[in-house]
């Protein structure tokens, strides 16, 4: 690091219009501390007046380092690091990872874990939405639906430490299966949560869906279309909302989702409301877990114990760590923003040669230019909110 | 290999002399850079893979031919979810490859990045900067030779005194 250095307005030249060079229009820092740019967010607006012409995202502020540090650790040590990426979807940062190292290494998973897997990513899905419902309705001054996502996103958390002892970065899924069986209070846990869910879905949806000012800020707002949905390479519940029905559950299944009964909601509005409403209706569907009552039942824990092959598995990935066959795989689940996919290369040794995480947020907000241009600045709030950004996941 | 992707590979080894390496069941295609552009447009407009979901690199130092490999992941969206990786290497440690930001925009960030942390540049990209790490900052930092941890925290006071014993890393 050297001495800092102004950033000119000519290095941001091809950015923005020349009417910014005369000051004819102005250019305004939007974050990094900024309470609803969820995180640090950097936007660098050009006005004329209240509308964008120009939006300039710089992100960065978050950056850790993570794809960094996991070259110099194990297997099983790097897996921790992956929680802090995304946090408000840490189990499936830990899926994703734990699948590309199974792919890595052809391991064979219980059936048992892989049910509890889906179940616990579901959970985790319903955690992410609940936040980002709370939050983004906040930016839109709704301020009491944050208070009520919150107390049920508790009960999520208290699942998780239950299970895994930790709040929030769990590190619960490990490859080859998970770090131990659940609880046996776990499923009357879960059950509570999704019996109890649709009713205060219903409550947050009073407070939101037909209130006239909520509808004035979202609806026509921001809008993108689903072929420039393909083309920004943006999935996940935005491609949805703009009629790209895409789910990464439904069209490449992994852990076995295939097995389950349940819808993919899309719109075709492609505005913040379709955006929301998809969220939405998402977590109503808790699609697996609510489907099916047998299915949601995990098979008995018997078969972890006479499946000597699981039980070693676990065994040997604890004590010593393991070295990956030469070769890179690539795997991706469809995390609350989109697909989350980790491109993982191994040189044949006990750590991974190079992990890469292909984040939804790093892509999605790729489309704020687009989504915000000629609108007023009171809408970027809106806008970033449905956007659903994640600063960690984007920043990694 | 799936039925579904062999003409796409057919074509490609034809056409550019794409090299096809299969591994767990995950198909890639190495791509002379010369042809990169080429080969992922006509992936795009003739196979259908619409939808580009990753790029990215990885560093083989001390190795340097090649060095890099510049790592495209592909979907088709519209042709049944299927998959595809093109690898381009690249020599020497300050390589020039063109953007496929032509081919679809959303490379551009991730292109951004892959210079951020590598120092690949990619010809013709819109807006060749850093992404990720500060404006200021000196080298590449997911580079092999780029030093990791144990390192002191740089203030200005002590800036001097770290930067003396600190192993730089190679622009």
């Amino acid at each position: 690091m050297s001495d800092f250095r102004e950033v000119s307005i000519e290095e941001l030249r091809h950015l923005v219009s020349d009417r910014a060079l005369t000051g004819e229009t102005m250019l305004l820092n939007m974050g990094p501390q900024h309470p609803s740019t969820h995180g640090v967010l950097r936007l660098l607006l050009e006005l004329d007046g209240e509308i964008i012409i120009n939006c300039i995202p710089d992100i960065g502020y978050l950056h850790t380092g993570i794809e960094k540090n996991m070259e110099a650790k194990t297997y099983m040590k790097a897996e921790v690091m992956v929680d802090r990426l995304d946090y408000l979807n840490p189990l499936g940062n830990n899926l994703v990872y734990c699948l590309a190292v199974e792919k890595l290494c052809e391991i064979d998973v219980p059936v048992r874990a892989e049910v509890l897997r889906v179940i616990l990513a579901e959970l985790t899905r319903i955690n992410s939405h609940l936040v980002w419902l709370g939050t983004s309705a906040l930016d839109l001054a709704a301020m009491s639906t944050f208070l009520y996502t919150m107390r049920e996103r508790e009960m999520i958390l208290d699942i998780f430490e239950m299970c895994s002892g930790q709040r929030m970065m769990t590190t619960y899924i490990r490859p080859g299966g998970l770090w131990r069986d659940v609880p046996v209070e776990f499923e009357a846990a879960v059950r509570k949560f999704i019996d109890l869910l649709p009713t205060r879905i219903d409550e947050y949806e009073s407070l939101l869906t037909k209130n006239e000012l909520f509808l004035e800020r979202t609806k026509g707002i921001g809008v993108i279309n689903g072929e420039d949905c393909t083309r920004y390479a943006v999935g996940g519940p935005i491609g949805r909302a703009s009629g790209v029905k895409y789910d990464l559950r439904k069209n490449r299944p992994y852990s076995g989702y295939e097995k389950y009964d349940f819808n993919i909601p899309t719109r075709e509005e492609g505005d913040i409301f379709a955006r929301y409403s998809v969220r939405v209706e998402e977590m109503r569907e808790f699609g697996p877990v609510r489907s099916n009552n047998r299915k949601f039942v995990p098979p008995p824990r018997s078969e972890i114990g006479v499946s000597m092959e699981a039980l070693i598995h676990h065994f040997k990935l604890w004590t010593e760590g393991f070295s990956a066959p030469q070769g890179y795989v690539y795997s991706a689940i469809e995390s609350p923003r989109g697909e989350l996919g980790v491109f993982l290369e191994s040189d044949g040794g006990p750590k991974p040669y190079r992990v890469h995480y292909r984040t939804p947020s790093f892509a999605n907000l790729q489309i704020m230019p687009l989504l915000s241009k000629a609108h007023f600045v009171a809408d970027v709030v809106g806008i970033i909110g449905s956007i659903d950004i994640v600063l960690g996941d984007t920043d990694r | 290999m799936l039925e579904t992707l062999q003409p796409a590979v057919a074509a490609l080894q034809a056409e550019f002399g794409a090299e096809v390496l299969e591994f767990r069941d995950e198909v890639t295609l190495v791509v002379k850079p010369v042809h990169n552009v080429e080969a992922l447009m006509a992936l795009r407009d003739r196979f259908g893979f619409d939808f580009l979901i990753d790029v990215t690199a990885v560093d083989y130092w001390p190795e340097d031919k090649p060095r890099f490999h510049v790592v495209y992941q592909l979907l088709s969206m519209k042709n049944n979810s299927l998959l595809l990786r093109v690898r381009v290497p690249l020599d020497g440690s300050g390589p020039n490859v063109r953007t496929s930001e032509t081919v679809w925009p959303s490379a551009n960030w991730y292109e951004r990045e892959v210079f951020d942390m590598f120092g690949i540049r990619f010809e013709g990209h819109s807006d060749m900067r850093r992404i990720i790490m500060p404006y200021e900052w000196e080298g590449h930092p997911l580079r092999k030779d780029y030093p990791l941890g144990y390192e002191e925290v740089e203030f200005t006071f002590n800036y001097e005194e770290i930067n003396l014993r600190k192993p730089h890393p190679k622009m």
